[in-house]
């Protein structure tokens, strides 16, 4: 049913450090592969060795460059994958009930079988977090690994999302964001997390933790004084090297 | 947005025909036997044609019969459902004209109602989208109207109302532009809440997230016909609503209805060429585009 369940109390969802993420998209690539491998309809690839490679991911890192008014530009890696909102505008916009928000964990999925593949739910997600498999013709988007999470067949450290579990930097954090005293919502808390486009309504579960403010490099002085930069008007010995190394022929002017 | 031809084709004709089903419902014109049946044919021809085109884009229309199932939160599936309703309607009141000579007043009254719903619940797929500032205004349902009665009563022979109702439509579709340019900066969506970097400082996007392209991209970022809109505008106004207007206040002749009626036509498709091509999504400025 594409009618959203009341607020669950449990919230599953994900934590991302903007701070840490070396942006090294090993994330991507365990998504892909699990995803392919297992739950639903594989992620295809079109030309992927081809002149015009495209395909279908549900985790994507971009990069951003960020300019403060005074000091230097900072490079920010930032993963993006479905954020598992509340109000999830995609889900109420399906007319299929092919799309739904998990009543006892929050989590948003597409039932496959039901998907028309009308693409309005992909509209609908201000995120970019849904993409339309081009070779099955349905929606794909992220499941929080569902078919790992609960997952008794695997050993207990695996029953984390794929991107989690490979993350090298320990930039992605899973858990419950309903409930308080879980380990991701005190990370939330301390670090200052935040939603993405809080002014879409979309009430998103992930949370992102904005990077730190880069340290800065305490002024070390105490040689500077014999450090001084030599002298430019051209008196004394080092005034007569640099004359002289500029007359060589090639020397600088 | 992506202009797709489907969708395009969809929007187009459906609106037409469902405008002419309304003015036949509400008995603007009755006719009755065989030239009836030739009224019915043109209005079922444009709005079932629009709608079998409308199935051209989905991944699996196989299963397009879901689609009707949830009418309670879906603007798509009130959509259907209404189209279904609206065409029963009217083939019933076609069926008496045509076959009985009688004329099923109130039938064709709800079948007209339902034919304007269609129209309605269409226009609403879009105006929900908060992800497309530019569509999110009432402009987009009264344009969707307005169009579709006004060609409707085109079709129909409806000359005074036509040369109104088209009038109206291009001074509403003037001011719908207008302030739709403006929408996208008002609606408060930027980069900087995208990544909720900006408290740091100006955010450029640096590198996507791959060397290629992708369906996100392909589906929601089109700028590459932007750059034409002023003149695509001055043509739309032209052929949609002006040159029309002019043809209906000459002296009435068939062959001039018909070069009105092919020119809304043609107007009306680049209107809606316009109506994608133009509408940014919020999610270009992942990309650090609009
Ligand atoms: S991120 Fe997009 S796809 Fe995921 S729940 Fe939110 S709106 Fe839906
Ligand atoms: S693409 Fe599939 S999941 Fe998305 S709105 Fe259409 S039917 Fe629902
Ligand atoms: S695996 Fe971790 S560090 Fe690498 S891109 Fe993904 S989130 Fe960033």
């Amino acid at each position: 049913m594409t009618q959203l369940p009341p607020p669950s109390a449990k919230k599953l969802g994900l934590v991302i450090d903007l701070d840490t993420c070396v942006g090294c998209h090993a994330c991507v690539i365990s998504c892909k592969g699990w995803n392919t491998e297992n739950y639903g309809a594989p992620l295809s690839d079109q030309q992927a060795y081809g002149a015009n490679p495209s395909g279908t991911f549900l985790n994507r890192v971009h990069s951003y460059e960020v300019q403060p008014d005074q000091g230097a530009a900072q490079l920010i890696h930032f993963p993006k994958s479905c954020l598992h909102c509340e109000d999830a505008p995609c889900v109420t916009v399906c007319p299929t009930g092919a799309s739904y928000k998990r009543a006892e964990d929050g989590i948003v999925l597409v039932n496959e079988s039901d998907c028309i593949g009308c693409g309005l739910c992909a509209w609908a997600c201000p995120y970019g977090a849904r993409e339309l498999d081009a070779k099955e013709g349905v929606m794909k988007k992220c499941t929080l690994c569902v078919d790992r999470i609960y997952n008794e067949n695997l050993p207990e450290e695996d029953r984390q999302p794929a991107c989690v579990r490979t993350c090298p930097a320990g930039a992605r954090h899973f858990g419950d964001l309903g409930d308080e005293n879980s380990d991701v919502s005190k990370l939330v808390a301390e670090r200052g997390g935040f939603d993405l486009m809080p002014e879409q309504g979309t009430k998103p579960v992930n949370k992102y933790l904005p990077p730190r403010p880069k340290d800065e490099m305490p002024e070390f002085d105490v040689l500077a004084p014999y450090l001084e930069p030599i002298a430019s008007d051209g008196k004394g010995f080092v005034g007569w090297l640099d004359k002289a190394l500029s007359a060589l022929p090639g020397g600088a002017k | 947005m992506h202009p797709a031809a489907s969708v395009i084709l969809f929007n187009t004709f459906s609106g037409l025909g469902f405008g002419l089903l309304f003015w036949l419902g509400m008995g603007a014109i009755v006719p009755t036997g065989t030239g009836a049946f030739v009224w019915f044919a043109i209005a079922y021809v444009f709005a079932v044609g629009g709608l079998i085109a409308s199935t051209f884009h989905l991944g699996h229309p196989e299963r397009a019969i879901k689609a009707f199932s949830q009418w309670k939160t879906s603007w798509l599936s009130r959509e259907g459902v209404c189209a279904v309703f609206a065409l029963i309607m009217m083939a019933i009141y076609g069926a008496g004209l045509v076959f009985a000579g009688t004329r099923l007043g109130l039938i064709g009254f709800i079948g007209g109602l339902a034919s304007l719903g269609v129209v309605f619940t269409t226009s609403m797929i879009y105006t929900q989208m908060k992800t497309v500032p530019r569509w999110r205004h009432w402009t987009t349902p009264a344009m969707y109207l307005l169009l579709s009665v006004g060609g409707g009563a085109l079709l129909a022979g409806q000359v005074k109302v036509a040369a109104v109702l088209l009038l109206a439509g291009g001074i509403l579709q003037m001011f719908a532009w207008g302030s739709g340019d403006m929408r996208f900066k008002a609606s408060g969506t930027t980069m900087a809440s995208a990544t909720g970097l900006g408290h740091i400082g100006k955010v450029r996007a640096f590198e996507p997230p791959h060397t290629g392209t992708n369906y996100l991209m392909r589906e929601f970022i089109h700028q590459v016909g932007r750059k034409h809109a002023d003149q695509l505008r001055i043509i739309t106004i032209g052929l949609a609503f002006v040159l029309p207007v002019v043809l209906l206040l000459l002296p009435f002749s068939h062959i001039l209805a018909a070069l009105a009626v092919l020119s809304h036509i043609a107007g009306v498709l680049t209107l809606r060429w316009l109506f994608f091509a133009q509408a940014e999504h919020v999610v270009g400025l992942y990309y650090g585009k609009r």
